[in-house]
């Protein structure tokens, strides 16, 4: 009540001004060897300098203030807009002066600056209690701006930007192919994970089996979940007549997407099974007790309430599937995974970017877009906050 | 009229109800007293055949319950249970709906009954039509509660311990409120509970349950006055019968002629009120008043008098 600073807004201007210390751009002679790293005081001329700098410093010490999440929100803002501006200029400034195949790239300060910022954005957010609509829109606006941003060209001179250039055509079909390998593989596993977590949740035979086998799966790690796959499906494809043709091949997308679901099942049926449980028994009583037949009751009672943890399950699934599509790129699945190992391969830091950065942002704004979900879902807890 | 005929339930070799059979008028309370595991759920249970009789059958106006399908019979039932089962996910008036719909009313039909019962329980529909349960009260809850078991006017409203989980005063209240829409509507309801004082005040008449036999079904009056066993006398509690019977009993019964000092009770009071009154203030006598105007008084002796003639 009485505080006149935020705490979290103390630590993120703390951990700001400590970041301002470390490299902010590092500059390379060619896009492999290792580079120089340039404050952020050196990297561009004292006019962008000084505003730059001065807008981060002026946006986190709007995060001090508490109880005015709407000004936190804008002073993230501003840090953002101030870091964005120096990342630009910067990066122009310093190829400027170095040759044709030098490379400059975001160095530890930046990347440290950019999660305090959106630390501060995440705080000032959580502050603001914004319904669903609200933070549609929000999303909406930065994805908007990181478009636009993209689109103007500013960032351009920087290096993962390069490497996309040079590889535009490939980048649209791994984005697809990461979509088609995350979001089909969920819809793969909740058309079998739903009837079987119906199924599980009705019989206690079942629910013995189902579960524990979908928590070993579970625990089997990524990588020897695709070496398993590998000898299994190219057996498949080697004999049953007409697999080859439909794709299914030892190596390539047919290992990942079922690796994929394999991971998917367990969050989808443990959640569909703790749902129905989570449906109050009284409510299920009266449901039978006023004469509701056994699908009327599971359509309009049962299954609306156990939506938001099936959902909250289906959220888990996406987000660990973005993720884990990654390492498709491994087995010739195609996706981002495909420039991360790439770029593993020729110690090219930024190619790997090229493929991290999308896949985090991906992942982010599944996470936001099925949180909404979930809200919306549950008409009851939307009336409380308003 | 509802006939319940040697109904039995047996779960492995025992029988949870016992060849019990009751009939039940049109109009009245019938309350179903007993501990836990006496069978008193079950039996109620079976009425609307959420539980399925071993052998036995009940008569609704003649009708046997196991001539319709399950679900048809429910529709035709009201339902009411402990803890209300209110759906949280619809606003009250779509819980109040939910049998209507069912029944595929029009809209319009729906809409007005849902306000009348609103209104009927004391709600304003415009305040609470569109709430959600969890913004209800207890007492409101378990009100919208019994008013979803209402809603297509039923031939038989059954309730198992519908004031359960609430606290002693808003159970009083429910109570009260119970009693006087039952006279309003005229409903027929069949009622289990543990709590013999909630028998006692409720029932037109009162089944007690022991180990799935019914052992006394008699109006109330007869089961504090003359207990059928010692259980039933053990149910009553013996240091309480006299406050129990007295309870029962209006004033207006025990009126006689005379003066008498001190503050009126109305006619309607029970001599329970009438005892309180004699010893709080220190008098051998209460005056008795109708509308406002006195018509006598109740004596300590008459009370005195009338609770010894039990024997």
């Amino acid at each position: 009540m009485g505080l006149t600073v935020s705490p979290p807004g103390v630590l993120f201007a703390v951990l700001g001004a400590a970041s301002l210390l470390l490299p902010f751009l590092t500059l390379r002679a060619n896009r492999i060897v290792a580079g120089e790293g340039a404050a952020p005081w050196e990297v561009a001329g004292p006019t962008v300098t000084i505003a730059a700098l001065t807008a981060i410093a002026a946006g986190l010490a709007c995060g001090l203030l508490p109880s005015r999440p709407w000004l936190r929100f804008a002073g993230s803002l501003l840090s953002l807009a101030g870091l964005i501006f120096l990342l630009s200029r910067g990066a122009a400034n310093l190829l400027g002066d170095a040759g044709d195949l030098a490379r400059v790239s975001p160095a530890a300060g930046f990347w440290c600056l950019l999660s305090v910022v959106m630390l501060l954005m995440a705080d000032a957010i959580g502050g603001l209690q914004p319904g669903p609509r609200l933070r549609l829109g929000l999303l909406t606006l930065v994805l908007g701006a990181l478009a636009l941003l993209l689109w103007s060209g500013a960032l351009n001179d920087l290096s993962p930007m390069q490497e996309y250039r040079t590889r535009a055509a490939a980048f649209r079909t791994a984005t697809w192919r990461h979509v088609a390998l995350a979001l089909g593989s969920l819809g793969v596993a909740a058309a079998i994970g739903f009837p079987l977590g119906i199924l599980a949740f009705r019989k206690a035979r079942v629910r013995a089996v189902t579960l524990p086998v979908l928590s070993f799966l579970q625990t089997i790690p990524s990588l020897a979940m695709f070496g398993i796959m590998i000898p299994i499906l190219g057996w498949v494809g080697a004999t049953v007549p007409g697999a080859q043709a439909v794709g299914i091949a030892g190596i390539g997308f047919a290992p990942a997407f079922v690796a994929l679901l394999l991971y998917s099942l367990l969050p989808v049926v443990a959640n569909t099974v703790a749902g129905l449980g989570s449906v109050p028994a009284a409510s299920v009583e009266a449901a039978r007790g006023m004469g509701m037949t056994g699908p009327q009751r599971f359509w309009t009672v049962e299954l609306p309430l156990a939506l938001p943890v099936i959902l909250a399950g289906l959220r888990i699934v996406l987000v660990q599937n973005i993720g884990l599509a990654v390492i498709a790129g491994l087995i010739g699945g195609g996706g981002y995974g495909t420039f991360v190992f790439q770029g593993l391969n020729q110690t090219a830091t930024d190619l790997i970017l090229l493929g991290a950065l999308p896949t985090v942002l991906m992942a982010l704004v599944a996470a936001i877009l099925m949180d909404i979900v979930v809200e919306v879902a549950q008409p009851t807890l939307n009336r409380k906050n308003t | 009229m509802i006939e319940i005929d040697h109904i039995t339930k047996t779960y492995g070799d025992i029988n949870a109800v016992d060849a019990v059979s009751m009939v039940i008028e049109t109009g009245t309370i019938t309350v179903v007293v007993g501990t836990s595991g006496s069978g008193k759920t079950t039996l109620l249970r079976m009425i609307n055949r959420l539980v399925e009789p071993t052998s036995g059958e009940v008569r609704i106006n003649g009708e046997p319950t196991h001539a319709v399908a399950p679900y048809l019979l429910r529709r035709r039932i009201g339902y009411a249970i402990q803890g209300h089962g209110l759906f949280p996910h619809q606003t009250v008036a779509r819980n109040i709906a939910s049998v209507p719909r069912l029944l595929d009313w029009p809209t319009d039909k729906i809409n007005a009954r849902v306000d009348e019962l609103l209104s009927l329980f004391g709600m304003d529909p415009a305040e609470f039509r569109d709430r959600y349960p969890q913004e209800l009260s207890g007492g409101q809850q378990q009100r919208v509660g019994v008013a979803r078991a209402l809603a297509s006017r039923p031939d038989l409203l059954l309730m198992d311990e519908p004031f359960g989980a609430l606290d002693p005063i808003i159970r009083a209240r429910a109570q009260d409120d119970l009693k006087e829409i039952q006279r309003k509507l005229g409903s027929t309801i069949v009622l289990v509970t543990h709590d013999m004082d909630e028998a006692i005040r409720l029932g037109d008449r009162v089944g007690v349950m022991d180990g799935g036999k019914l052992v006394q079904y008699a109006p109330p009056e007869d089961i504090v006055e003359r207990p059928a066993s010692g259980f039933v006398a053990n149910m009553v509690g013996d240091a309480e019968r006299p406050m129990r019977l007295l309870s029962l009993i209006p004033v207006g019964d025990l009126t006689e002629d005379g003066a008498a000092e001190g503050a009126m009770l109305p006619d309607t009071a029970s001599l329970r009120d009438a005892l309180s009154a004699c010893l709080w203030t220190g008098r051998d006598a209460v005056p008795v008043e109708r509308d406002g105007a006195q018509i006598g008084r109740v004596t300590l002796a008459a009370i005195r008098h009338r609770v010894g003639q039990h024997a």
